[in-house]
Formats: C-alpha cells, structure tokens, sequence
C-alpha cells in the first residue's frame, strides 16, 4: 500500500532531544500541577484544574485528535515515565550518565497486556468518583507516578508503559487505526547491521524503551514513537511514514487473545460510560458513584460481567464458537471500538469544555482571576450538531469495522456475517444511548 | 445516461455497479428525507413538573408533540438546579424550595437531553433527563444508515472495498 515518509521534515526537530525534552516538561508541570490542585483546591470538580484539564482538555486532545491521527504520539511526551527513566538512564537527555535501577527483565508470563486490561477495568470501576472528585483523581495521578517510578527502579526500559499503564493500552489498540507509523524503511539493512544499535543503545540515543525490535515492527501497537532508533540507526534506516487508516488491522500475525479481549473491555466501557454518564438514569449514576455499598457492588459485577463476559461471549457466538476466528475477528471490532468512545466524547466534551476558561483563571477555586476569565459562563457548546456528528461517527464505525471483518474474514477463510451482526448491534445501543 | 456519465468521468464502473450506486443513492436520499413526508400529531398545551435532585430529574424523560407549548415546572427540592435544553438552547434555574417556569412552543423533533446548568455536586456534569418531541427522526434515520452501511459493505460496489488483486 502507498506510504509517504515525511521524515525528512521533522527529522532536525526529531533528532534533537530538545523540542521533546521542552514538551515532556510542560506536560509534568501541568501533571504535578494537577496533582496539586486536586490536593489543596476546591472540591467542586468543574471548578477545580484538576478534572477540568485532565478529564476534559487532556481526554478531548487525546480521544478526538492525538489517538485517532497520531497513534502513540501521547506516549512520546507523557510525563508518568519520566522521573524513573530519568533515573534509569543517569541523565535528563542523552546517554552518558551513571544509571540507576535493578534493570531486570520483566516475567515471561507477563509479557502481554492482561495487567493492561486488569487496570483499566479498575479504573473503570470507580470511574465516576475519579472523574469528578479532584482529590481522588490526584491520588489516581500519584499512584501512576508511583507505580511507573517503581516499575522503573526494579525492571529494565519502561515497563509500566508497555506492560500495566491503563491508559497505554487502550492507545496502543487504537494505535493500530491510526495514520501515521514509525518503520524501518529497508529490513535488509537491519538484518546486516549486526550491533543493533536501535535495540541496544548507543552514544546517540537509548536503545528501544518499548523492548521492541524496530527492524522487526509491523504495528504500532506497542511503538511508543519515542523516536529513540531515529536517533541510534547509524544508517537512517527508520522512517516516519503517512499510511492509509487502519493498516495494521489487517496484518494477520501477532493476533492474541489479550488484545482480542482489550477492545471488548473498551467497546463495553465506552457503552457503559454513555449510559452512567450521558443517560438519564440517576440510579444508575447514585449506583456507579457510591463506591463501597451494595448498589456500587452490583454496578461493578454488572460492569465486569459485561465487559469479561457477556460481550466475549456473545462475540464468541457470533464468530461459531471458534477460537481463532475470535481472536482475529476481535480486530474488526477496533475501529468501532475508537469511534464509539470519539462519540461518547464528542457529547461529553462539548458540554463541558467550557469550564476550561475559568478553571485556567483560577485553578484552586479559591477566587482568583489570573486572565480574567473566571465569570466566562457554562456554555454548552455545538448542542444542535453534537448528535449528528455522534451518529456519523458511528455509522463509519460501523461500516470500517464491517469491512475489516470481511477483509479478515477471507484472510482466515471463515465467514464474517455474524461478526457484522454483533457491530450492527452494539452500534444499534450506542445510538440508542447517545441520540435515542 | 449514468454509465455514459461514469464512463465519461474515466470511472471503471460497470453496468451492474452503476445499478447498485443509484439504488444506495435513492436509499440514502430516502432515509434522509423520510421525515418531510410524515404528517405531525396536532399541537397542544402541556405542562409538565419536574424534579431536581442531585443528580436527577424525575421524571427522567418528557414526552410531547411536535408544535406542543410546553410548560415545564422545575422544582428544586435539595440545592439550586438548573436546567438547559440541548439544541433549543434554553435555560431555566430553580433554588430550593422553589419552581421556575419555562414557557416555549417545541417545534424542533427529535430526542434532546436537558442537563443541570448550576453546579449542583460532584455528578453535575451528569446530571441528565430527556425531552422527546414528536418523532425521533434522527435515531430512525440513523438506523437506516446503519442498515445502509452494512448493505454497501456486503455488496462492495468501490474498488477500494474489494479484496486486493480481484
């Protein structure tokens, strides 16, 4: 398929450490700053930084533009990893420093993303708290810092990305989807260039943070677009290439059943987000935000049920209870998966972007009105299109990922009409939740 | 006339995918347009009463007819709530203890949430009913759309659909 390399262009601002380095620092700031806000500000959520620039500013860049055209390119400046890999590498920039760290490999067993899959459905269960609640999202914040930091001190390269960030897993599903890659432009060279430098490190960059072979990437899945072998490969052998829209999806190897069971757990989520959230079903809501009481229970046996069972489940009906064909078919179910949660962010998103501009005025809530935006007025934005734009969204879902079931469908020689009835379904509630 | 036009245009289509496109495209622009044809219900006047409570409204959905002036009574009965309609841009806040009125003919259909426009506690953000005027066309047409898409994906009448090297 065609492929247009745009390396050339941002090779300069790629190669240097520096323009990354400055974006990675604004990012901690405002993380830490987050942090803090959630700690010591208001406890009115949509008055505090904290949530408004983390559950709206941050997840409208990431669900609505970085993920869908730009894959990973959250990876490559998120500020969670930083403290450790700083301390791993000895240095803020290049290599040279005296690292410090345990450096050991992560388990065999463990080498895939069902402790991903694990923590994002943790999260998901107390969602409603953490969404709306500042000092617990603070506390969700430090826990990541925490966690990645020790995953750092013990454990080679970064492990908490690869292996148990929530966040991360989701955006290397949905990576897959995306328009852009990082690939090595001749395997040739590769296989010649015996010191594999892109892997090992060198005294130009470090060697691959993500554990992966960039002489043997197809995917994107688990690219963190760090840029680390632009700047090892000796022979400028790794290229930034434009591509067609969900290239990866058709590749049929390194197909596995963790991932197949990622897009349930996030087509489930995004169809329980919409009724929690978006419905009008104030039980379900008392239910979802009463964490430690039986209605809460009940909402998280339900939610877990859904996502681990009834979905998988009837999926593996749809696809003649045949193992291989559901694990591969499950990958038809990633571009569904992505604009449903575009879809349910679109609403959500809009609604509420406009506690953006007093939260920026005053992020503590404690009366300040630093650009003097702090009396801008709730204003629901773009209310009369939002539910033709979430329609759209799903409809080409729907038919993406019904054409990728096809596509696959003949790659694995099985039939895909009960794959394309279980989209049409899970469209068909989506659109009930969202517009119905 | 429709193959002559594709060929003129340099497109490979043949006379069987000509006959599928114009039939997608009749289906499309009938899905779209199946509202124009459908008569309303006649308009009354309805009042309704609503209830605020964090985080919910009950009733939770309203039901009225295209045209209908409608009357909604917000009572608040714990802390100021607001409510504001999606697409009719309206806006009404009631304190405690107290009913605000909104007055307005609903003379746009469709299926609209009105959501708490007074920060209220923690949920506010979700604090969500639903107003349904006449006829939910959009969920219908979104429905035959849906249809429609696996209908062309079946049937694949563009070459960048069908399977490399057919």
């Amino acid at each position: 398929m065609t492929r247009y390399e745009i390396t050339p262009l941002l090779q300069p601002l790629l190669k240097n450490r520096l323009p990354q380095f400055i974006i990675q620092a604004i990012a901690l700031g405002g993380f830490v700053f987050a942090i803090i806000a959630g700690l010591v500000g208001t406890p009115v959520g949509n008055h505090n930084f904290s949530i408004v620039f983390v559950w709206i500013g941050w997840w409208a860049l990431l669900m609505l533009i970085a993920v869908p055209l730009f894959g990973r390119a959250w990876c490559s400046v998120c500020p969670i990893p930083l403290a450790g890999e700083w301390m791993q590498h000895g240095a803020l920039l290049k290599p040279g420093g005296k690292g410090f760290g345990l450096n050991l490999r992560w388990h065999n067993k463990f080498r895939n993303i069902w402790l991903q899959n694990i923590s994002f459905a943790l999260v998901a269960l107390f969602s409603a708290v953490v969404l709306t609640q500042p000092n617990i999202t603070s506390i969700v914040l430090i826990a990541f810092l925490f966690v990645a930091f020790a995953a750092s001190l013990i454990f080679e390269r970064r492990a908490f990305c690869r292996y148990l960030c929530p966040v991360g897993g989701f955006i290397g599903l949905y990576s897959q989807v995306a328009p852009i890659e990082v690939r090595v432009k001749d395997s040739a060279v590769c296989a010649a260039h015996t010191e594999k430098s892109c892997y090992i490190g060198n005294a130009e960059g470090y060697g691959c943070p993500w554990q992966v072979y960039p002489g043997g990437l197809s995917k994107n899945t688990y690219c963190g677009t760090c840029m680390e072998c632009l700047r090892t490969c000796p022979h400028d052998n790794v290229a930034i290439q434009i591509r067609p829209l969900g290239d990866d999806l058709l590749k049929p190897h390194g197909r596995k059943l963790d991932e197949a069971f990622k897009a349930f757990i996030m087509l489930g989520s995004a169809m329980t987000y919409s009724a929690v959230m978006l419905g009008s079903w104030g039980q379900l809501k008392a239910a979802a935000y009463a964490v430690g009481t039986s209605a809460w229970a009940l909402y998280a046996i339900t939610f877990l049920v859904f996502i681990f069972g009834a979905l998988p489940a009837s999926f593996f009906i749809a696809t003649s209870f045949n193992r291989k064909s559901f694990i591969n078919f499950a990958y038809a179910l990633i571009p569904l998966g992505l604009l449903a949660w575009i879809a349910f962010s679109l609403s959500f998103v809009f609604a509420n972007a406009s506690y953006l501009l007093p939260a920026i005025s005053d992020p503590f809530g404690w009366g300040w009105n630093l650009f003097g935006t702090v009396n801008f007025k709730w204003t629901p934005f773009l209310t009369q299109v939002t539910p033709t734009l979430q329609v759209a969204a799903l409809i080409i879902g729907l038919a993406w990922s019904s054409q990728v079931a096809i596509q696959i469908g003949e790659q694995i020689k099985a039939r895909a009409q009960g794959v394309i009835a279980f989209c049409f379904v899970i469209t068909l509630g989506m659109l009930w939740l969202l517009v119905g | 006339m429709w193959i002559a036009l594709t060929q003129s245009m340099g497109l490979p289509i043949s006379r069987r995918t000509s006959w599928q496109l114009v039939l997608l495209i009749l289906a499309a622009l009938a899905i779209l347009f199946l509202p124009t044809f459908v008569t309303a219900a006649p308009p009354t006047e309805r009042t309704y009463r609503i209830e605020a409570r964090s985080f919910e409204y009950a009733p939770p959905t309203i039901k009225v007819n295209q045209g209908d002036r409608l009357t909604l009574e917000l009572a608040s009965t714990d802390v100021v709530h607001g409510l504001y309609i999606d697409g009719y841009d309206l806006n009404v806040v009631a304190d405690p203890g107290q009913t605000a009125k909104l007055t307005f003919i609903a003379n746009q259909s469709g299926s609209f949430r009105f959501r708490c426009s007074v920060t209220c506690g923690a949920l506010h953000p979700f604090m969500i009913g639903k107003l349904e005027v006449g006829t939910n066309w959009l969920w219908w047409q979104a429905v035959g759309f849906a249809v429609l898409a696996v209908v062309v994906v079946f049937i694949r009448p563009f070459g960048f659909m069908k399977p490399e090297g057919s």
